[in-house]
């Protein structure tokens, strides 16, 4: 019998990988009682499925999710602060904040007065749909919201891993190197926005701008890119505009469409 | 390491399996790695009993296929062989080249008692 489908026939394993006529000699009776089961299913099913789920709960909520992901350092939660800090009023805001270990960048969110969920990953590199659909439960989401998603620092393992946001905001800080974007391409082709963060620094570095641009635009043709400082505050008000821009495409800001100039 | 979360993946999808019909235990687990995809087969190998221990796929033996990267350019329109996720159309150097083959990783098959 074949061992692929139980069907009786020998001749649909004919032209099988190798390891497949293997597993079919092993099935005749009375040499042992193994079978062969076909399966044939991508392992991220189980997370793509969740980031599904997570993805039709913050549409009909009518929140943009944003993905923020970086190696550790970058300013990932000083630009968050920033952002909420002058757009608070604009749009309800939350915050969910991955961290191996502490609820250091959550109290950061939560000093400036929004919500923000810690999740520690302990011994796991990156956030999943899993985790990020338990801390969506433990948020409260208004309509029009921006929901942040601080990934774990890390430029390679997240960009594997969909939570169900509507994009990826990939935060390189120019005390990298300019050449990073090839040298981790995965998460720069993953990534919509790169914000090339700490150019306030750019004086003190020898740091090559249109270098790192390249590079960016080499893994991903289609990335926009904008240079910022979370310290001075250049470059921040485009920062916002892509927001607003996305949180319209979203239908999430409809709103306060009207307000539209205040802060960018 | 996110291997270890995808072998946790890979016992999931085997529960699932074993929900819609019996089996006793795993012996061999078969997957299919793509060579440009984000996954390390080493690391799979590296991290399968530590994290197999104590489930359904305990003592089972692990085998990887690996799946040649393929792409298909944009300028030459030639489907090739591709090595690097990022690289250059092997054909005419262009760089208009989409990943159509070796981006997975796939639970193909598993043999049970």
């Amino acid at each position: 019998m074949c061992s692929v489908c139980g069907c009786g026939t020998e001749s649909l394993v004919a032209d099988a990988p190798a390891f497949l006529k293997v597993a079919a000699g092993q099935s005749n009776p009375g040499l042992s009682q193994t079978r062969t089961i076909r399966v044939e299913r991508d392992i991220l099913s189980r997370n793509n499925a969740l980031a599904g789920a997570n993805r039709r709960r913050l549409r009909e909520a009518g929140v943009l999710a944003l993905n923020l992901v970086s190696s550790p350092g970058s300013g990932k939660t000083s630009l968050l602060v920033c952002t909420i800090t002058e757009l608070g009023g604009r749009w309800p805001m939350a915050v969910i904040e991955g961290d191996q270990q502490t609820s250091n960048d959550a109290e950061r969110i939560r000093q400036t007065g929004v919500q923000a969920v810690q999740i520690n990953t302990g011994k796991g590199c990156h956030l999943d749909a899993h985790m990020v659909g338990h801390a969506l439960e433990r948020l409260s989401l208004a309509p029009g919201g921006v929901l942040f998603i601080e990934n774990v620092g890390n430029l390679i393992c997240p960009a594997a891993f969909d939570l169900g946001e509507a994009a990826k905001i990939v935060v390189l800080s120019v005390t990298e190197g300019e050449d990073k974007p090839l040298k981790y391409p995965g998460m720069f082709a993953a990534a919509d926005l790169m914000l090339l963060n700490k150019s306030d620094l750019l004086p003190y570095l020898d740091f090559d701008v249109d270098a790192c641009l390249a590079s960016a635009l080499r893994v991903n043709p289609r990335i926009q890119i904008l240079t910022v400082s979370a310290r001075t505050g250049e470059g921040l008000r485009a920062f916002y505009a892509w927001i607003d821009g996305r949180a319209a495409l979203a239908g999430a800001s409809a709103p306060m469409a009207t307000d539209r100039d205040r802060p960018g | 390491m996110h291997e270890v979360s995808l072998i946790e993946d890979v016992i999931a999808l085997i529960e699932q399996e074993r929900a819609r019909q019996a089996f006793g235990r795993v012996t061999v687990i078969r997957l299919e790695v793509g060579a440009l995809g984000h996954v390390e087969p080493d690391a799979l190998r590296f991290c399968f009993d530590a994290v197999t221990t104590g489930t359904i796929a305990q003592g089972s033996r692990l085998e990887i296929e690996l799946i040649p990267g393929e792409g298909w350019c944009a300028d030459c329109r030639n489907t090739a062989p591709l090595d690097d996720r990022f690289g250059a159309c092997p054909v005419c150097a262009g760089s208009r080249v989409s990943i159509t083959g070796g981006d997975a990783l796939r639970l193909a098959e598993m043999e049970v008692e």
